[in-house]
């Protein structure tokens, strides 16, 4: 294993070849409070880029903004070249609080995004069942949100993102609803998913641990205003067992750097 | 209760019939008809008493409906009845659940309406009932208008409320996965709103059997208003009270009817809840 990467900038604009999503200058005041202050980012084609920082910093904020579903007050969001200001297709969201519908199956909701653009149901059944087996709910396609587990349930959140084929997978603190087994057992399968789906997944969380384990290329926030502090790449090689990770030293050290950087804006 | 075996029954609600090893308690249909026996039971004794001569027992009123069904004059009072019923009834639905949601997403429209539907709600609204029948007479307009402001207040403002507090969180999710306005509104909205919205609509049809009953009280004798009122006069009151339970068992099957609706098309995850 590899030593991380550290860049300490006052401006931190890390070089990134080929970026899909790019951020450019992104303010956004609620009322009195300034969420976040001129934030210019670039997210890297295929990779895995966390957003942390304690809360208050705007990174679910900044996750919606690229979504579309929050407008800025200033700056541009590109997504493969093209500036965006609402949803599209090749951005998907992961809704923190699940966003199931309970009066759906399991099944429509995860063929939903497909029912909406009006695909025939054969069709879009077909492609929701192949995702409800990819995140490991095969059998579960007749049940209703509330007979499933927190993690069950987030489960089907994920299988929906990836069921329209979007390239970019936004995840707005997808585990925080879920208890702590079941949140390890689904951060390897999802770098297990990551390695197998070649998308590019911009992931909030404020779990150091977290983010440390599952990312590529980690973007610390700092809180009113928001505004980027430090990117840190962590390069832990990830194909050995889950569990050695976690004794790690390269792993630790990487999270007690984190916590040194973030120690002083918590109250 | 012979053990606790639900979340709900340990905080002591009744049991919900899911619970695996039922005992007779936990039977619906059982529970249910024990209920209508001790029922018929305690008026039978009470007309045997009996606590008033004008109060019969239940044996003669089940004799008093079972001939006035032969001689044809319930049914014919009831097809007189029904006709104004259901069309206020139906009309108050459509209009109201549709105008409950318009103003639940346009603001303008929640300034316009809600007022006046506060206002309805809270006004003693069978008091309206001779202005209606002075504006439109006896006929059969003034007795669903009658079944109309009775049952399109609560129907409006439960679909209002309903289509207000929709979860947020789901109409997000559907923009995000590119829903359109309408989509938004018939695949998140309604359905998230359902329930409230029933619950309106039971309250709003039962609203509509208590209109048309004072329409035909207060406006035109005829149809099931018409009946009671003559057995009373002619004091037979085992007719009387065979008219009002007739119209009361009525009432309590066409909410049981709408509840299977709900969550036969609406809400098919409560079903057996």
């Amino acid at each position: 294993m590899r030593s991380a990467t550290l860049r300490k900038e006052p401006t931190p604009m890390p070089d990134v070849i080929d970026a899909i999503v790019k951020v450019r200058g992104i303010s956004k005041n609620y009322g009195d409070v300034e969420a976040l202050r001129g934030i210019d980012l670039d997210f890297p084609r295929g990779k895995l880029t966390s957003l942390l920082g304690p809360s208050g910093c705007g990174k679910t904020t900044l996750l919606k903004i690229i979504a579309g579903l929050v407008n800025a007050d200033a700056g541009t969001v590109e997504v493969n070249g093209k500036t965006v200001s609402k949803p599209g297709p090749e951005r998907a969201f992961v809704f923190q609080d699940f966003a199931l519908m309970p009066w759906a199956t399991v099944l429509r909701n995860v063929a939903f995004g497909l029912e909406l653009r009006g695909k025939p149901v054969a069709e879009r059944e077909k492609t929701a069942r192949h995702y409800i087996n990819e995140v490991g709910l095969s059998g579960f396609e007749q049940k209703y949100p509330h007979e499933l587990s927190g993690g069950m349930r987030q489960r089907v959140g994920l299988a929906r993102a990836l069921s329209v084929d979007a390239d970019v997978l936004l995840l707005d603190e997808p585990f925080s609803a879920v208890d702590e087994q079941n949140r390890r057992k689904f951060q390897e399968d999802l770098i297990r998913l990551r390695t197998n789906q070649n998308k590019t997944f911009i992931f909030v969380t404020h779990s150091i641990e977290e983010a440390v384990y599952i990312s590529d290329r980690i973007v610390l926030l700092s809180p009113r205003p928001g505004r980027i502090s430090q990117i840190i790449e962590p390069e832990i090689d990830r194909s050995v067992d889950p569990d050695r990770i976690h004794r790690d030293k390269h792993y630790l050290d990487t999270v007690e750097e984190i916590w040194q950087g973030l120690k002083q804006y918590v109250d | 209760m012979a053990s606790i075996r639900t979340e709900g029954e340990a905080i002591g609600l009744a049991p919900t019939g899911l619970a695996e090893g039922r005992s007779w308690q936990d039977n619906p249909t059982l529970l249910r008809l024990i209920s209508v026996v001790l029922f018929a039971g305690i008026w039978q004794i009470a007309g045997m008493i009996p606590v008033s001569f004008a109060f019969p027992t239940f044996l003669d009123t089940m004799a008093a409906f079972f001939s006035m069904m032969a001689d044809g004059s319930l049914p014919k009072a009831y097809l007189s009845t029904l006709q104004p019923l259901i069309l206020g009834v139906v009309l108050s639905a459509f209009l109201g659940v549709g105008l409950g949601t318009l103003c639940g997403l346009w603001r303008t429209g929640e300034w316009l309406f809600i007022p006046v539907f506060i206002v309805l709600q809270a006004a003693p609204v069978a008091a309206f009932i001779p202005m209606v029948t002075f504006i439109y007479g006896i006929g059969m307009t003034a007795k669903t208008l009658a079944v109309m402001i009775l049952a399109l207040p609560v129907i409006v403002l439960n679909t209002y409320k309903a289509v207000r507090n929709v979860n947020f969180s789901l109409i997000s999710m559907c923009q995000s996965f590119l829903g359109t306005r309408w989509q938004v509104v018939s695949k998140i909205i309604l359905p998230d709103a359902s329930p409230v919205i029933f619950a309106g609509l039971r309250l709003g049809v039962a609203a509509g059997f208590v209109g048309v009953v004072l329409a035909e009280l207060l406006i035109t004798p005829t149809g099931i208003g018409d009946l009671i009122t003559f057995h009373r006069s002619r004091a037979d009151y085992a007719e009387m009270y065979a008219t009002i339970a007739s119209i009361i068992a009525l009432s309590t099957l066409t909410l049981v009817a709408l509840q299977w609706i709900e969550t036969r098309v609406f809400r098919p995850e409560k079903r057996g809840a």
